[in-house]
């Protein structure tokens, strides 16, 4: 029981970290109905940045001020970089057919993965956690307060972004865009702002995702965001893709999944686990857990 | 139109073959070849092979070189990736036309290039592979360390032995042939000397979270755990590990040795221990000045990879000089013949399958030093 408990643990904190890429593809699709393949490379930069940032508390005592700078820090880096990949790649491709966008996606996503190689370097970099590192046991559950760092990160900022797209102005534009994008230009809304918006959102959440998955592992390197993009953007189609609860739920299971299948059946099929999911719920439910056929949609 | 087809293929081939001997048939130099992991996830493994072969070979030259040649090392990158191992080493024989290779640390890399040295008929000598399959893929392919019956049999009996382990739990790298030849050897040696294993889960290489197999492990009470993998990996194990609650041991191979050890696991290390060719503690004078020499040209200390490297590329110079030839045939022979080479690493002498037949040493991990434990001798 105490080792099924501790599995679950181990699930919902890796699951987080799907939940929080996932939200980024779910919005970008939500608005642009593109999957943006180089979010997960996003991710990568985000895990970067934190790193050179709380390289710079090497030393010092850990403390939560320092590793929420370095958060902070990857998150702005992240949103301004999303921002510059949706206006010099996306935005001149974005009237031209989908697939011009799809291929336009996996040309940005090669260049992340190899620039990182030649800017960071090929090897793997170890983080020295910037947060102070505590152990809460429940029983015979031992929970890290990293994994806690991740599961609460995750929970609050899909509750701050439910409440931005629901009860703010912005919001109503963003659904708004997502709703018809040329109607919603011809009632004054800056749709180019809102877009630019969206990618910034979603690549600070991966930013912070990286950050926190860095602090929890500590290993990165450039290609680390190929895996767990592709595999948030499962928990993405899994939950709905377009559904921001629905990218949460999602990353949730997949996670718990994954764990599971690697602790009770066979490590193995550790990355197959995700995509034996996706093949299912394409199969059986296409629009996912919780997506209704062309509704709401940020 | 066919004709010109023919022709410029005709060109090109010759363009290549003229390319191809023009270096290695040089007058003036001897030019051998090296293929590691300068980058990737074993980064430190190639980097520091790098640097022993290098030092090795610049004594050589200021001694004059060999049969009046000075020796040139051409060192590829395979950026721990084995298809890439076999890129390296085709592009070494065939474009730099080195008389000799050396390489790998990684078993899996070793066993991916060794097919190609062995048709082309170029001696490879690896340093550092320890996995029996790598030497048996040819008369040309030689190593200078133990192998994994060798390692997992001294593993197995200080486990036993001296940590008086009765159950021990197993965490391999299941895509890597270094680590589950080693998970083989240490299962069954260490239930021939009493223990059980209580335990076993495996992983991929690259991997990063390993909590949900150490719980698995964790809820089995293992003494130890036996973790016969590469050092990125294993500094994360352990690091996880410890989060975990599982406070037993580690203990693991040559795989563990590395300079960013420490800096990825950290305290969660104290009190594991792994085994290794050769410990900077040993007072002998030979592994001293080696020591006081790596220290001086490249202001580090040497792990055991470098001193393999070290140990390598003299054998294989020795080799040449024997040989009084840079011909593949004639260098193959002369290193079957190497007896009681006086080696950093210890004597080392060549049996008939072409492996070498050392002590292991077994050391402990305390705040970022490896303490010397034990030396097991070769079929004690």
């Amino acid at each position: 029981m105490t080792t099924f408990l501790q599995q679950l643990v181990n699930g919902l904190s890796l699951g987080s970290i799907y939940a929080l890429i996932a939200l980024g593809y779910t919005m970008v699709y939500g608005i642009l109905r593109l999957i943006n393949f180089a979010h997960g490379d996003v991710y990568m930069v985000g895990a970067y940045v934190g790193y050179y940032v709380s390289l710079r508390f090497r030393g010092d005592e850990p403390s939560f001020a320092h590793a929420l700078l370095a958060m902070l820090v990857a998150m702005l880096a992240c949103a301004g970089l999303g921002v510059v990949i949706e206006r010099f790649a996306y935005r001149p491709v974005r009237r031209a057919a989908k697939m011009t966008s799809l291929i336009t996606a996996i040309g940005v996503s090669l260049l992340l993965e190899n620039g990182g190689q030649l800017v960071f370097g090929a090897d793997p970099k170890f983080f020295s956690s910037a947060a102070p590192h505590r152990e809460l046991a429940l029983g015979g559950v031992r929970i890290s307060s990293e994994q806690l760092q991740v599961f609460v990160v995750s929970l609050v900022l899909t509750a701050l972004l439910l409440y931005m797209i629901h009860r703010t102005k912005t919001g109503m534009a963003m659904r708004a865009v997502s709703f018809n994008l040329d109607a919603a230009k011809l009632m004054g809304v800056s749709t180019n702002l809102i877009i630019a918006l969206t990618f910034a959102l979603g690549s600070a959440f991966a930013a912070a995702a990286g950050v926190l998955i860095a602090m929890a592992i500590p290993k990165i390197d450039p290609l680390m965001g190929i895996m767990y993009g592709l595999k948030a953007f499962v928990a993405a189609v899994l939950g709905g893709i377009g559904n921001v609860p629905g990218a949460l739920l999602g990353g949730l299971i997949i996670g718990v999944a994954e764990v599971f299948t690697v602790g009770y059946l066979s490590p193995t099929y550790r990355d197959a686990i995700a995509f034996a999911i996706l093949i299912a719920i394409l199969l059986f439910r296409p629009q996912g857990i919780l997506g209704r056929v062309e509704k709401e949609k940020v | 139109m066919k004709l010109r087809v023919f022709a410029s293929i005709a060109v090109t081939a010759a363009c290549a073959a003229a390319l191809s001997c023009a270096p290695g048939k040089s007058a003036k130099e001897i030019v051998i070849g090296e293929y590691g992991s300068l980058t990737g996830n074993t980064a430190t493994f190639g980097q520091s092979t790098k640097k022993g072969s290098e030092m090795a070979f610049d004594e050589i030259n200021k001694g004059g070189g060999l049969l009046g040649k000075q020796v040139k090392l051409i060192v590829e990158d395979d950026q721990s990736k084995p298809e890439e191992a076999a890129t390296a080493v085709t592009k070494l024989i065939n474009q730099n036309g080195v008389v000799a290779v050396l390489g790998e640390v990684a078993s899996s890399r070793s066993l991916a290039a060794a097919p190609i040295c062995q048709g082309a008929k170029i001696p490879m000598v690896t340093p550092s592979s320890t996995n029996p399959k790598v030497t048996q893929q040819g008369d040309y392919i030689f190593r200078v360390c133990f192998t994994d019956v060798q390692q997992g049999e001294a593993d197995a009996k200080f486990a036993a032995k001296f940590l008086k382990a009765k159950k021990a739990a197993l965490l391999y790298d299941v895509r890597n042939d270094y680590s589950v030849g080693l998970r083989l050897v240490f299962s069954q040696k260490f239930k021939e000397y009493g223990g059980e294993i209580t335990a076993e889960q495996s992983y991929s290489e690259g991997d990063s979270d390993f909590r949900a197999q150490l719980t698995q492990l964790k809820s089995a009470n293992p003494e130890i755990i036996y973790v016969p993998g590469y050092y990125t990996e294993v500094g994360t194990i352990a690091r996880q590990a410890r989060d975990l609650g599982i406070t037993a041991p580690l203990v693991g191979g040559d795989g563990w040795d590395s300079p960013k050890l420490w800096e990825i696991g950290g305290k969660a290390l104290n009190g594991c221990y792994f085994s290794n060719h050769y410990s900077v503690d040993d007072p002998s004078p030979a592994v001293q000045k080696f020591v006081a020499d790596y220290k001086a040209k490249f202001g580090a200390t040497p792990d055991a990879l470098a001193a393999l490297g070290y140990d390598a590329a003299r054998i294989l110079a020795e080799a040449i000089r024997k040989a009084g030839s840079t011909e593949g045939a004639k260098i193959r022979d002369a290193l079957a013949d190497t007896k009681s080479f006086a080696g950093v690493t210890g004597s080392i002498t060549i049996d008939k399958d072409r492996n070498a037949v050392k002590p292991v040493v077994m050391l402990k991990v305390e705040d970022g030093k490896f303490v010397f434990q034990e030396k097991i001798e070769p079929g004690a």
